[in-house]
Formats: C-alpha cells, structure tokens, sequence
C-alpha cells in the first residue's frame, strides 16, 4: 500500500491524547499521504468524511485510530468497503490509555505504526464457507433452556435438549410461589415443561451430560453421554407402581436432602423427582439401591408390568451435529457451611430448603413445619446476604434475587402461620423489578414482616430455640432474637461443573466462574466463542423474569443465524 | 528442643499458675521454653488504639531481644503479650517507612526488620508436638471433667494474627480433648470479655461475664478454659459479685489450659498453683477423682 490514510478519531474519551503530536508524527511514516484529527468519526457524516478523503486522495489503505475495534471495526469496515476499498485494506485500531497525557501520547504513536505494518502486510483474507447445520443444542433444562428450547422450535428448527437430572424445570419448579405475582411454578411452569416433552421439534436427553464438542459455528460435533438409568425408557410407561413398592427411603436430592419427620421428604431408590416430571420416567440410584448393594431385592423387577427394569444397562454415548448451541446450565446454592459463625442445624435452613417446606406441592403439602421436632414453627428470621457482598466468607457480588425471594418466603409464612412473627435481616433491600418494591411494601404493611436493617453475627441453639444475634443499625443497638426457625439467604454460584463444561465448549468463564458474555452491556447473550450463546444463571445470578428473557433472546440470536443458509468464515493473511 | 519464652508481667505475678504450668508441662513434652533477657513489657493491645510509631518500641524492644539471643521464633502464652508482640511484628514487616522510623528512633539498638516470628503455645502444641504426641504422653485422662474452651479476643483477632479459624476456632478443645476432657462448644465462646472496661465500667463487664459464664452453664460446662490473664481476672474475679448478686449461681472454676494440661501430663498438682485461682477449682477435681495427693 502507497497511499494511507490514517484518521485519527478523537471524542471527550480521547481527551488525554495530544492530537496534534500524533498527526504530525504519524504523517512522516512512509506510505502515509493523508493523517488528520476528526472529531466523532462512528457517526454517519464522519464516514461520510472518510469516503470522501479515500476518494479525493486515492487511497489504498485506511487506518482508523479509536476506541475498540470490537465494537468499531464493523462500522468503519463497510463504509471503507462501500467506497470501494477491500476488507484487509483498512484497520482500526484502539489508542486509549489511562496514563499521563505524554505516555498516552507516546503509546498512541508506537501502536499506530506498529497497526501501520500489519496494514501495509495485509493481503486479500482467506474466506471459508461453511454450511449451517440448522439444529441447536440446549444444555440445560430449566427455564431457561425451556424457553430458549420452546422459541426456536417454533421457528421450526430441531432442538435438542440436554438435561443433567432426569427431568427438566430446573430449580424454578422446586419453589412455592414466585414473586411479585405469587403464581405458582407447578401451575405456571408444567405447561412449558408439557410443551417442550410434546413439541415434534424438540427432543429431550434426560439423565444425560455433555462428553466432548469439537466443530466451529455452522458445524459443532457433540458427544452426548446418556447416564444408566437401570430402566429402559422405551418400556416404561411411567407408571410408577415400581417407586410405590421399593423398600428402600433415602434423602432426596430433589428435596434438598431435608430430614423430615415421618420421613416425609424422602423417596425410594427408584424414583423420579416429582409428580409433574417430564419425562415422567425414573432412574435407580445405584449407590442406594438395596439389588446393586446387597445383591437381593427385586421387587421393582417384580411390580413392572412392563418389564422396564434393566439392571445391566450401561451408560451409552451419542454423537450429533449442530449448527449452534445455547448454554443454559444453571446456578447452585453456596453451602450453608460456608458461613462458620452460623451453626449446621436441621432448623437453619437455605432457601430452596424453605421453598420446599412452603410448597403446597411439596413434601409436607405446604403444611410450614421445622425439620427438628415437626411443630409449627412461630417466629422465623430470614438472613439475607449470606455469603453474598462478603469477600471474607464468600463472593463480593450481590446474587440479585434473596431479598425478593426471602420476603416472598416471609409473607407465604404468614398467609400460612397466621399468629407467626417473621423477622428479616437485611443490608440493603434491592427490588429493581417491575412490581417488585410494591410487593415488599404490601409484606411490610399488610403481613407485618419487620425488617432490621444489620446483618446477623452468628446463629445458634439454645435449647428449643435458634438464638440470632445481629445488630440494628438504624438506632445503633445489638439484636437478639429466639426464634424457632432460621432461613438463610445463601449466595448464588454457577452450578455444580460449570466451569468443566465451559472448558469442553472452549468458552470463557469470569473470575467466579459464571459463563463470561462476549460484552458485559452490548452483548450479554454471546459466549466468547461464535455460535455458543448463552441464557439465565449460567452468565450471572438472576431472577425467573430475566432468565426467560434471556432464553428468548437466545433463541433469536439461534434463529437469526438459521436465517442464514452458511456462514463466512475470515482468516486474516498478511505477507 | 529449645524455644525462646516471653513471659511478660502478669505469668510472674497474678499468672503465676499459667506460667508455672506451662514450663513444667513443656519440658515434659520435650520442650524447654527458655526466657529472654532484659524483656520488658510488651504494650498490652492498649498500643494498637493510636497511629503512633513510638507505642511499638516497647515490643520491637522484646523482639530485638529475641534476634539477640540469635533465635528466630518466641512464645508467649499470655494472649494479650502474643497479640501485641504479633502485630507490632507485622506493622514493621508490611510498613518499611514505620520500620524506618522506629530503627532510627531506637538509634542504641540493632535495626529490626521482623525477621522473628511470634506464636502462641497452642500453636507450638498444635504444630510442632501435635495432639497426637500430647494425648499419648498423657497420664492422668481428664475423664468426665466437662470444660469450655474460651478464646476470647486477643488469639484471633485481627484477622491476620489468629492462630485458628477467626469465627470457629477448635485449637484449644483440640488439646482438650487430647487430654481426655469432654469439650463443651458454646456460643459465647469469642466474646469479648469486656477487656479493660472492668476498671472504668466494672457493672458492664459483670454483666457480659454472666453472659458468657451462663451461656457456658446451659451447655453443661463443669469448668472453663482459656489462655488470656485478663479474661481469667473478669471471668474468674468478676464471679464474686455475680454469686452474691444470683442466689442460684454458685460458680464454675476457671482454669488456664496450661494448668489442665500439667495435671493430665500427670505433674504434681502443686505446679498448677490452684491457690491463685479465685474460683477454687480443686473441690471440682477431687469430685472427678482428678486430683492426686
């Protein structure tokens, strides 16, 4: 390239640059017949600026010296080329820094005629034509995934779902009722989770986790293992006479592994997690089962009027191939003994504990009991930011959802346990959504949830009661309350393998592990990686609105890819 | 083995029955715990209350003794003594300038640079004897004796000197229990004691000596341990009131943890120096058959 043409583009954010010093310095490199300082050059009539300098100067090679070319390489790109120049004739290039006006100045120079070299040296790219494979893969089978699943099969493109546990609904079908409106997920969710097991264009891989993804966008290759489930699902008509008559009661996961009286959240060895389960199929748990630890029980065997139960069966692996994938994996709770000064006691419980207890169709048909002893519990305190906003004990970052869930939790309490006395401890009450400061509101005034503005020190047993100690920091004085039941607001984390299966995707994770999105702002929905988009807890703690949010929007990204019939790959060549 | 031992004032007067104890324990244990000379005293936390270099000079002192005796590590078994001792050590360590001025202050002594590490006797029982080694040299198993460890402040905290997890400490119910002791765990356990509070608000520290004596007495405890003289005087001296004040309170023996350490090693009660002691705890022991004549 003979005649360059480097823009020096400048705004308020460039104001700790000396123009003047690079123009003219920049304008004695060889090859460079035109350097000059513009002001906002991504807006319309400053391309309009760059044409018209290519074409009255006869350029060959343009260099555009601004901000990131992550977000500005496009814009300059296609006004470059519609002035008749190619791709790998221009190049822009970031000059910011945040140093002294001279060490700004300085490094301006050296990284314009170092970007002056790579220009100089670029030759035509090398374009790769790729077919998309117009299937999608979805990892996740919560909200999320759901909806991410439900829109892009009705788009008309084969969804295949991949879900961990062996039924989809994620968390959100373990809670009671959902806030602001108070619906309850059992009624509101079931009919997304029916729709995606009955919906022709999508198939569900149950009890099934991600081996291995090779390919590129257009073209991912995925080895899908599909876990032994001990029962052929072909057979099984879900009857579930089998998780009636095993002998065997063990913790249930689905039900946080809570220790009811009566044993009333356990489930057998062969179970599935709830009555609504899609599929309504159900797994052995090999580690509990009474035929794989003492070799002798088969009465499931014997009660399967279908012959279902396989004791032999082996895991089995899949391959398949799709265009692109959308990773919905989720979130976990931090553990409650995290937290040192706050004892492990079956009458501290987390959220999801509580949600479980509140739920009319959980375990005690939302009859509010405490594990310990089975009474009706009177007072409960609810501790928010527990591990969340404390670096010391846990993650710096808020988990967005714990105090909207708590004094929905707190309010259920007192529409069930109306002599009940609630107490919430709180740093801050943070209600962004939309109805979500009036929901707290009608908890204060209308249930009488009292909130004390101080995080609780330490929790104990004293006897019968949960003794809290915390401070009330609005008039100054220490707390201690007895209650008869604690609920802790624990910090979200990405779930449990998160950041194993963003090494199999290739795609970046944050500092904390969440899948990290391609721009915190602009593109919230795009991985690191092209084709592999992302939706709900797995990018960040949020809440049911925004994660279905999240899935729609990640189904349009999908879908607007599939509109496409290849995708042009770009390989930069420089001699 | 050898290990350079700052006393400090109280173990030779009022805690005499620690010091006593605890020689005696650690040369059982294989460890003589020589005294450095010319210490002084070691500013007593109270230095820590204001941003002045020269409140230092008196620990930086007791450390520049150590280096002398060409040793790199001290004990101490007052809480207060390691706390202070610890901290003025990091205070040089992570503040050159303050290091710098210090030296240039103490112009007649060697520079210090923090090259001495400080610990805490449970830590040397912990890390270099371990519990272990303490629990198979033990003679007299403290069976049936129900006590409550008490860490109190000065071992854990800031953050950066504790010798244990900040807000579930075990070390101390870990030697217990090497000695065959049943711990008691109770929530008062890293409750300030109302430290010196007890000369300018002495109602106060009676009221959070009750706090923390009944919490232990609803778990059961027949006996608290701890390691810091100025707990043992509000908790165990504070009682005398608190008993003439509650009909129902008739008090619970205070021991320092090298004291029950001494007696399970199988040593001549008469080192522990129960007759400092204001609680008596000698009745409580004969009633658990612990006390040899």
């Amino acid at each position: 390239m003979e005649r360059i043409g480097v823009f020096v583009c400048h705004c308020k954010l460039m104001a700790y640059i000396d123009n003047r010093t690079v123009v003219e310095a920049i304008s004695k490199k060889p090859g460079v017949v035109h350097a000059a300082a513009y002001k906002d050059l991504c807006i319309a009539p400053g391309l309009e600026q760059v044409k018209d300098v290519i074409k009255n100067e006869r350029l060959d090679g343009v260099l555009v010296t601004s901000c990131s070319p992550v977000l500005h390489k496009e814009v300059f790109r296609q006004a470059v080329t519609s002035a008749g120049l190619e791709d790998h004739q221009v190049q822009v290039v970031d000059i910011r820094s945040h140093n002294g006006i001279k060490e700004n100045t300085e490094r301006a120079i050296e990284v314009i005629s170092s970007a002056l070299d790579i220009l100089k040296a670029s030759l035509p790219p090398v374009h790769t034509r790729v077919p998309i494979t117009k299937k999608v893969l979805v990892i996740g089978g919560g909200i999320a995934g759901i909806r991410a699943s439900l829109d892009i099969a009705d788009g008309g493109y084969q969804v295949i779902l991949v879900e961990r546990t062996h039924s989809i609904g994620g968390h959100m079908i373990q809670y009671s009722e959902t806030f602001p409106t108070l619906d309850c997920p059992q009624c509101i969710e079931t009919p997304l989770m029916t729709d995606t097991g009955q919906h022709d264009n999508i198939t569900i891989y149950a009890y099934s986790e991600i081996e291995e993804v090779t390919g590129s966008i257009g073209k991912y290759k995925v080895r899908i293992r599909k876990k032994a489930a001990y029962v052929d699902w072909d057979k099984c008509n879900g009857c579930l006479m089998c998780t009636e008559k095993c002998p065997r009661r063990v913790l249930s996961e689905y039900e946080r592994y809570l220790d009811l009286p009566k044993r009333q959240a356990h489930r057998r060895a062969i179970w599935v997690p709830h009555a609504q389960a899609v599929p309504m199929r159900p797994i052995i748990d090999r580690e509990q089962c009474l035929h794989f630890t003492k070799g002798k029980c088969e009465v499931c065997v014997d009660t399967c009027p279908n012959k279902a139960i396989d004791f032999d069966q082996q895991d089995s692996f899949l391959e398949i191939e799709v265009g692109a994938i959308v990773v919905a994996s989720g979130f976990d709770l931090m553990p409650k003994s995290a937290i040192k000064e706050y004892d492990l006691d079956p009458d501290i419980l987390e959220g999801i504990e509580f949600e479980r207890i509140l739920c009319p169709a959980g375990p005690t048909a939302g009859k509010v009991i405490r594990p310990s002893d089975g009474r009706e519990p009177k007072t409960v305190a609810f501790i928010s930011c527990c591990g969340s906003r404390d670096p010391e004990h846990g993650v710096p970052y808020c988990s967005r959802v714990c105090c909207m869930y708590l004094v929905k939790m707190a309010l259920l309490y007192m529409h069930a346990v109306h002599d009940g006395q609630t107490f919430i401890f709180y740093i801050d009450i943070r209600t962004t959504g939309k109805g979500y400061e009036e929901f707290v509101q009608r908890a204060v005034d209308e249930d009488h949830v009292l909130y004390i503005r101080g995080k609780a020190s330490k929790i104990f047993r004293d006897g019968d009661k949960i003794v809290v100690w915390g401070s009330d920091t609005l008039t100054g004085k220490r707390i201690e309350v007895a209650v008869d039941l604690v609920v802790l607001g624990m910090a979200m984390l990405p779930s449990d393998g998160a950041k194993e299966l963003a090494d199999k995707l290739g795609i970046a994770t944050d500092e904390h592990g969440f899948m990290m999105e391609l721009h915190p702002k602009l593109r919230p929905l795009e991985s690191s990686v092209p084709g592999i988009y992302l939706a709900g807890c797995c990018q960040g703690p949020k809440d049911i609105q925004d994660s279905v949010a999240q899935g729609g929007g990640a189904a349009s990204k999908v879908l607007a890819l599939f509109a496409q019939d290849e995708v042009i790959l770009e390989e930069a060549v420089t001699s | 083995m050898k290990l350079s031992y700052y006393p400090g004032c109280t173990l030779k007067t009022k805690a005499k029955n620690a010091e006593d104890s605890a020689i005696a324990s650690m040369e059982v244990l294989g460890i003589e715990l020589a005294e450095i000379p010319r210490w002084n005293c070691c500013g007593t936390v109270y230095s820590f209350a204001g941003d002045e270099e020269v409140h230092q000079l008196a620990p930086i002192r007791n450390l520049i003794r150590v280096q002398e005796t060409g040793s790199h590590k001290v004990v101490a078994i007052c809480s207060f003594c390691f706390n202070t001792l610890k901290r003025a050590n990091l205070l040089v360590k992570n503040n050159p300038a303050k290091m710098y001025t210090i030296n240039t202050f103490m112009e007649e002594e060697p520079d210090y640079e923090g090259e001495v590490e400080v610990v805490h006797l449970l830590e040397v029982l912990r890390d270099d004897i371990g519990w272990e080694s303490i629990s198979e040299k033990v003679q007299l198993p403290l069976k049936g004796l129900k006590v409550a460890p008490y860490y109190g402040c000065t071992l854990l905290r800031p953050q950066d000197i504790a010798i244990d997890d900040v807000e579930r400490p075990t070390i101390m119910g870990d030697l217990l229990k090497a000695l065959g002791a049943d711990v008691i765990d109770f929530p008062y356990n890293t409750e300030c004691c109302g430290s010196y509070q007890v000369i300018s608000n002495p109602d106060y520290v009676s009221q959070r000596v009750w706090d923390i004596l009944s919490s232990a007495l609803r778990k059961k405890a027949d006996a608290i341990a701890l390691s810091c003289p100025l707990c043992d005087f509000n908790l165990d001296h504070t009682q005398k009131e608190i008993i003439q004040k509650r009909s129902d309170f008739k008090g619970i023996p205070i021991f320092y943890f090298t004291q029950l350490l001494a007696l399970a090693l199988g040593l001549d009660p008469e080192v522990c120096r129960f007759e400092l002691n204001h609680i008596d705890p000698r009745p409580l022991l004969e009633s658990k058959e612990l006390l040899r004549h």
